[in-house]
């Protein structure tokens, strides 16, 4: 049918949140009742990234995309632009206010985007495995069985220079050398889908919507590495990913893609599933496979390394998610295609969950060697309600802040390293005016301090320690000896921590110091937070000049410590305050004073 | 009401593993590395792993109570105390709290009068900060019984509880 049409409907976590299985019953029954139903398709896909604008559908083949739209704008969609052939103007994204952009390619959110690792998500249902296979689905794991050495793999990884996008950026083609050296007739291959980085959803968008991307990669890893059998340890907390990696598996197992003598070769390949349980160090590869083996996320000193001992000390090979989707890729089209994308020491694209003050928050990825300025500014949409950026945080817990002068940085391993921050799995967060750098990076330690297992004592007593101090400059008592003391701890726990959590803990630390050493001179010398986030810096009082004594704000306090009569000006009980701010946004004669 | 607080508290110890639960523990009892999967399927059946139930799955397994414990410990999703009928979980990754994640909590604690990491007297919430859930670009973000309300602010909160009150 050459007029066939297809409403693609995003399912992603962040839509769905939106209520929008009712939006797809919805356009079906429009598309049912306008007698469309032979040429028009409504399908579920995954993640378009465009999380902010969700929930979003797009109409194929004219690519027009429709944002934030609801169950009642069904009617419209089917009407104005199926059956009458003009797109909702009301539905499409409002780039700048005055003209509307009813094209995906025409929105400067996806314009500088290149899309590998999200290759299917938004344009292929999830739970179709028929869909994945359309979309060139198992041919690399094809001409892998039946056209490549084991050696040939590793040669084209190898020249695609693929480093791992969990965080470390360890060159995978040698991972998977050393797990393919070792003999031994029992390998296991993993992935690590325990994406704990708080504020990143990476790994969950493209699980969710490409879940068979990840099952070929893990067996193109198998048959290089001389393994038949694959684990995924997965986040509890992500039952959607859960539930269509459980299906993608019982697919691929029908279509004789999975199991015994796979493709009808000798390869034999099978993939379980593992839950996590909420243990930011069960990143770590070794406190992974402890976590797997069933015990406590601890990790443990390497060497060994996994590839010669890793679950149940057996060679392991564990790569992350989205190096995992970025294989099958590679494998196709060549690993030196993969290598022009990026920069000279990194290759190919990088996916980021960015969010924070940015007004395009969502899931993009774009070419190693993209500025910083370009996602924030460009791809982001700037700074939401006009305020001044600050900082962009990348790496989350384990980075650090980068401020307005290195916003041209091209975003490589090396560049990200040499500014105190580091790639790391893929949290961008944009921070503005409002946000106290202090206030941020005791968030970040507060974090690392919870979840430190508490093997070993640099990273167990160095990040409690840090944290006090942190803690003692944003009440006011602070000393630049404090400053002097945490960058001693923070080297310590660098270079004395048994892994990477420990290791990086220190990291937002050591960025503040050096990219805002003036706001934190202003919390311990001035007392004062610029911000106006460190609540104990803060102080609200009433100018009697302007207060007319309306008594809003006395009945808006929490605590009742705002006294004063009718029509007579007012007073604020210091001791009592619990600087929460409710009087400054009820008083309508800006009497409130914040300082 | 006396009855009723311990009910909450989940110190009744009476809970027992489920015929079903059995059948699970039995099922993955030769596979190495169990404990982490059956302490999950005991999760998602009770909402929280009763300490009766915790003794009876070491028994079952074969492996010590410590072993048990240290895991339930260790890891922030298992729980030891019985949720409210309602879980609340207010997101507190990087983006929520940028965007107000604690001003949710505050509000949360002052409507139903009990503190993070609590349940109400009677039962019918229970509030918790939870780590990163994922739809960064709809922060703050929080859950009620697993179903997502995103873009918030204090004052949607009273219309949420009530579409669960008493449900």
């Amino acid at each position: 049918m050459a007029n066939q049409k297809y409403l693609l409907v995003c399912s992603g976590e962040s839509c769905d949140a939106d209520k929008n299985h009712l939006l797809q019953e919805a356009l079906q029954r429009e598309v049912a009742a306008s007698g469309l139903g032979a040429t028009v398709q409504v399908v579920k896909t995954g993640c378009f990234g465009f999380c902010a604008k969700g929930p979003v559908v797009k109409i194929l083949p004219e690519e027009t995309l429709y944002v934030e739209v609801q169950p009642s704008d069904a009617a419209a969609i089917v009407q104005e632009h199926l059956v009458a052939g003009k797109p909702v103007a009301r539905l499409c994204y409002d780039q700048q206010q005055s003209k509307l952009h009813a094209k995906l390619e025409d929105i400067d959110f996806y314009q500088k985007q290149v899309r590998i690792v999200l290759r299917n998500c938004g344009v292929i249902d999830p739970d179709s495995i028929d869909e994945y296979i359309t979309r060139d689905g198992y041919v690399a794991l094809e001409k892998v069985l039946f056209e490549m050495t084991p050696e040939d793999v590793i040669t084209e990884l190898r020249k695609s220079d693929l480093r791992g996008r969990g965080g470390a950026g360890f060159p995978t083609w040698r991972k998977w050398e050393f797990t393919r050296q070792v003999t031994n007739p029992e390998k296991y291959v993993m992935c690590n889908a325990d994406e704990g980085d708080p504020g990143a959803y990476m790994d969950r968008s493209t699980l969710e919507g490409d879940p068979h991307s990840i099952l070929e990669a893990m067996m193109i890893a198998g048959y290089t590495c001389g393994s038949s059998k694959g684990i995924i340890y997965i986040r509890a907390e992500y039952p959607l990913a859960i539930a269509r990696l459980k299906r993608a598996i019982r697919q691929a197992k029908e279509y004789g893609l999975m199991g015994d003598q796979v493709l009808g070769t000798d390869f034999c390949f099978d993939i379980e599933i593992r839950l996590g349980a909420g243990a930011f160090v069960c990143g770590e590869e070794t406190a992974l496979i402890a976590s797997t083996e069933g015990s406590r996320g601890m990790p443990r000193p390497r060497p060994p390394f996994p590839a010669v001992k890793g679950l149940w000390d057996k060679p392991t090979v564990i790569n992350n998610v989205e190096t995992y989707a970025s294989i099958p890729v590679i494998i196709m089209k060549g690993g030196d295609w993969y290598a022009r994308i990026g920069t000279e020491t990194s290759k190919g694209t990088k996916v980021f969950a960015l969010t924070g003050k940015v007004k395009n928050s969502g899931l993009i990825e774009v070419p190693m060697g993209t500025t910083l300025r370009e996602i924030v500014f460009g791809i982001g949409g700037g700074i939401i309600g006009g305020k001044t950026f600050k900082a962009v945080q990348t790496g989350g817990p384990s980075g650090g802040l980068i401020p307005e002068e290195y916003l041209d940085t091209p975003i490589d391993y090396e560049n990200l390293s040499k500014l105190g921050s580091i790639v790391g799995s893929g949290g961008m967060i944009v921070m503005d005016e409002d946000d106290c750098v202090l206030d941020v990076t005791k968030f970040y330690l507060d974090f690392s301090v919870d979840e430190s297992c508490g093997k070993c004592a640099p990273c167990r007593i160095g990040g409690k320690t840090l944290l006090t101090l942190l803690d003692r400059i944003s009440k006011g008592t602070g000393t630049e000896d404090d400053l002097a003391h945490m960058k001693q701890l923070s080297v310590a726990m660098q270079r004395a921590s048994l892994c990477g959590l420990g290791q990086t803990t220190p990291n937002p630390v050591l960025s503040i110091i050096r990219h805002f050493e003036d706001e934190l001179n202003n919390h311990i010398q001035d007392r004062h937070c610029p911000a106006g986030k460190c609540t104990a810096l803060v102080r609200f009082e009433i100018d009697p000049e302007a207060c007319i004594g309306c008594t809003v704000c006395a009945r808006r306090c929490p605590v009742n410590c705002i006294a004063g009569d009718r029509k007579l000006p007012h007073v604020i009980d210091q001791e009592r305050c619990v600087k929460c701010g409710a009087c400054l946004e009820a008083c309508k004669f800006n009497a409130v004073i914040k300082s | 009401m006396s009855e009723e607080r311990s009910q909450v508290a989940g110190s009744a110890g009476d809970e027992k593993l489920t015929p079903e639960l059995v059948a699970f523990v039995e099922e993955w009892k030769p596979q190495p590395g169990n404990v982490i999967m059956v302490l999950h399927q005991v999760q998602e059946h009770f909402g929280y792993i009763p300490r009766s139930v915790a003794f009876e799955v070491a028994e079952r397994l074969d492996v010590p109570v410590a072993k048990v414990y240290g895991v339930i410990t260790f890891y922030h999703f298992f729980r030891m105390v019985r949720p409210g009928r309602h879980s609340i979980a207010v997101c507190m990754g990087t983006a929520c709290y940028l965007k107000g994640g604690q001003d949710l909590i505050n509000e949360l604690e002052m409507l139903l009068g009990c503190s993070n990491g609590s349940v109400t007297d009677d039962g019918e919430f229970g509030i918790e900060a939870v780590r990163c859930i994922g739809c960064c670009g709809l922060a703050p973000v929080l859950t009620v019984d697993g179903e997502v309300f995103g873009n918030l602010t204090a004052d949607d909160l009273p219309g949420i509880l009530a579409q669960y009150r008493g449900k």
